[in-house]
């Protein structure tokens, strides 16, 4: 049986989307973050500049059975606006959060986005066709003389270049003080949830005016306030069950069905503090950054500052495994407070069949771990990996001691060139890395199937 | 040949000079001792450089973290997990500086810049609110809303001293209760608290407080050294909390702006808001943040503070009324 990792190192092509080298960029292209739909047909990526981009798959190649089809782009529409807060005096970021798909229950797809206040549900649908023949309308739309009109005929619908149309369906608005981080889609598929720094609020799709909160975690004095939300997701399975992550490190399974108000959890997730490490800067590594439900829904990833997480959800005093991003940052961690990047947040993603755990790190590194086999690789998003079919190389950090050819070194890593935003194909190997304002797309060409 | 001539001439008991009484070598005495009492003081030395850097490393990351929090106030919305965060940070320095006395001893270096300045009543109350010293010097591990400076000493202590007259309470203010008085005598206690201590060494029969002056003892070397660095760190923390004056409410810049704020109640003025960067209410000044963060709930300066707010709407409501 094929290891999907080594595979997956060996074989995979690369596809990038910036079409001209050295094309400089502005602060509105930096992609803030990236989803595959649940068929893995779509990927939307939403930018700082308030905009989403929906790339498309191709569908394959008759010719070549293992030329996968391409994704290229399908729609690009703005989807929030910056505004201004007039009694705060303080601007509200366009910067696209978070995107998250619903399932396809139609020709059409939506998807939601939010901002730091407002989350909008779009539909994005496809038009093939028009009607024609109209009696009282000529083909330019203008009305007909009525007396050349001689016969009656039924218009008919004939093709057309294909057009879609992304249009907005629902704005929830003003439910949220501070900033939103996380939306996520409840298994029921009427409601969702959106979750700021210290508020989760459920929302039914359907209706704007009204949400109910249901985790609250500011304090009465604000003076008192030392932990907020970082990440929230619903379980994928058990629409009562949801998950949220704190700023100290903490993750807390809710049950809705046991009150109205989730204060009060039903599992609480805590690794003992390791009393050898400590620092002055245990609390802000410890700060959980993302949280993933596994697909199966068994176990719970979580990323913080130096490691990723596996817990199983029927045990709550541990993780099941840690994985080091990178450790060799430990010993820096007060240059990366001087210089915030200490406070970067990393998403963690899994791979369809939750045998491999995926996150980004610095220098447009991102790392997979296996956790069947224990093995892990580095890899590269860069310009030299763009070329199609280029296959990628596996990356190394050395930190002092011997270094081999091609390795880096720790001081040599650049650490404004950050993965934060990564995506995994729900079925299949393919990846997307959002590394500043490119977005890669790597596949895996040999083996297209997830085993394990 | 010249420690044994000296050993036979010099007045100085051989106890108080090698204390651990071992004896020396003959070939020592060109050298460097390196062994018996000498080398107590050597390791002691070296024990106290280790603690000078580390307390160096930790003051600098304290000034790097307010720094920090006070560039919260941008254009947008400052993050507020980020603020947090360095908040918890600086707090459990601010913590682990107040075990050790070294926070008193930065606030009372502090003071003393302090004094030379005129201080308006706000800023005396900037001040008096920054002196504030959690009860986590007790020991107790729940962090408190912190001072962002000061131990609780600072007026607490000239209440005793008024009142006894007295050598000073030690570094941990355990005893001392939290009811800070409004007036703020700066620069009438001693530079260094653990000499006095040692010297009079009887107040309170607070075990930690001999432990203190153990300590002091010890390190009192590296304690000046420490207040040295100390007294240049607080120039720069000064130039931090020193903006304090700002906090004083400057005239109404725009009487259109005022009128437009002045229907916003009074809730507003708490951390919340300014944590979320609210710019916006002329009564709060940038800083206000640190202030905030370390007035406490049942105290009355945070009393005062929300009176000074109070007064300050009330204000505001007169002038619309009379004066437009």
């Amino acid at each position: 049986m094929l290891n999907p990792i080594q595979v997956l190192c060996s074989d995979i092509t690369s596809l990038s989307l910036e079409p001209e080298p050295f094309a400089s960029y502005t602060e509105a292209d930096i992609i803030s973050t990236v989803e595959f739909n649940h068929t893995g047909e779509l990927l939307a990526t939403g930018d700082k500049g308030g905009r989403v981009v929906i790339f498309q798959r191709e569908p394959e190649g008759k010719t070549e059975p293992f030329s996968q089809g391409e994704y290229n782009v399908y729609n690009t529409f703005q989807s929030h606006e910056p505004e201004f807060d007039y009694l705060k005096s303080l601007e509200i970021e366009e910067k696209i959060n978070k995107i998250r798909w619903l399932p396809q229950q139609n020709a059409a797809h939506f998807l939601l986005s939010t901002n730091d206040k407002t989350v909008k549900l779009w539909k994005v649908s496809e038009r093939d066709k028009r009607p024609e023949g109209y009696n009282l309308k000529d083909e330019e739309g203008r009305m007909k003389n009525l007396s050349t009109v001689t016969s009656l005929q039924v218009p008919v619908l004939k093709p057309m270049d294909l057009m879609v149309e992304v249009s907005p369906r629902r704005v929830f608005a003003n439910a949220h003080t501070y900033h939103v981080n996380s939306i996520s889609v409840n298994s029921d598929h009427e409601t969702y949830m959106s979750a700021d720094d210290l508020r989760i609020n459920l929302w039914h799709l359907g209706i704007t005016n009204r949400s109910f909160n249901i985790v609250d975690i500011k304090p009465v004095n604000m003076e008192d306030l030392t932990e907020v939300i970082t990440a929230a997701e619903f379980h994928p399975h058990h629409c009562n069950l949801l998950v949220y992550s704190s700023s100290k490190g903490t993750l807390r399974l809710c049950d809705m069905r046991e009150a109205a108000l989730c204060d009060k959890h039903s599992k609480l997730f805590e690794e003992p503090e390791d009393p050898s490490n400590r620092s002055f800067f245990s609390e802000i590594i410890s700060s959980v950054s993302d949280v993933k439900f596994s697909h199966s829904g068994r176990y719970l990833l979580t990323r913080d500052y130096l490691t990723a997480k596996v817990w199983d959800l029927n045990m709550e005093n541990k993780p099941l495994e840690i994985y080091q991003v990178h450790e060799y940052l430990r010993s820096k961690l007060c240059s990366l407070y001087e210089n915030d990047c200490i406070f970067d947040k990393f998403e963690c993603v899994w791979n369809g069949s939750d045998s491999v755990i995926m996150t980004g790190a610095y220098n447009n590194f991102f790392r997979m771990f296996d956790r069947n086999t224990n093995r892990d690789v580095t890899l590269e998003a860069s310009r030299e990996s763009s070329k199609p079919r280029a296959v990628l190389k596996p990356r190394r950090v050395c930190q002092g001691g011997k270094r081999r050819k091609d390795d880096i070194s720790v001081d040599s890593l650049d650490f404004t060139k950050k993965i934060l935003h990564t995506a995994w194909h729900p079925t299949e190997n393919i990846i997307a890395i959002a590394a500043t304002n490119n977005l890669y797309i790597f596949q895996d060409k040999l083996n297209q199937e997830m085993h394990g | 040949m010249r420690y044994s001539y000296q050993r036979r001439t010099c007045a100085i008991p051989r106890a108080k000079m090698f204390p651990k009484g071992t004896k020396r070598k003959f070939s020592d005495s060109r050298e460097e001792p390196v062994a018996g009492g000498e080398d107590v003081n050597q390791s002691s030395l070296a024990a106290v450089r280790m603690l000078s850097s580390y307390s160096l490393q930790r003051q600098s990351l304290l000034d790097m973290s307010l720094i920090k929090l006070q560039l919260c106030h941008m254009l947008v919305e400052p993050n507020l997990c980020r603020s947090v965060l360095i908040a918890n940070t600086v707090r459990q320095i601010q913590e682990e500086m107040t075990q050790d006395g070294t926070w008193q001893i930065m606030t009372q270096a502090l003071s003393a810049a302090n004094a030379a300045a005129q201080c308006s009543a706000d800023r005396l109350v900037a001040t008096e609110v920054l002196c504030r010293q959690t009860e986590a010097a007790q020991g107790e591990q729940v962090p408190k809303p912190f001072p962002v400076v000061g131990s609780e000493g600072c007026p607490a202590k000239e209440v005793l001293e008024e009142e006894a007259a007295a050598a000073e309470v030690g570094m941990t203010m355990s005893t001392v209760s939290p009811q800070a008085p409004t007036s703020y005598l700066p620069g009438t206690f001693g530079m260094d608290p653990c000499w006095e201590e040692e010297e009079t060494g009887e107040d309170d029969d607070d075990e930690e407080e001999e432990e203190d002056s153990e300590e002091c003892g010890s390190g009192s070397e590296g304690e000046e050294r420490e207040r040295d660095s100390l007294v240049e760190d607080t120039r720069t923390a000064e130039q931090v909390f020193g903006t304090f004056e700002i906090k004083n409410p400057a005239p109404s810049p725009d009487p259109a702006l005022e009128e437009l704020f002045s229907d916003v109640d009074a809730s507003y003025y708490d951390l919340d808001t300014v944590l979320t960067g609210m710019q916006s209410v002329p009564k709060m000044g940038p800083y206000d943040l640190l202030e905030s963060l370390s007035s406490h709930g049942p105290s009355p300066l945070s009393s005062s503070t929300s009176c000074r707010s109070d007064l300050n709407e009330l204000d505001h409501i007169m002038e619309i009324i009379v004066g437009s």
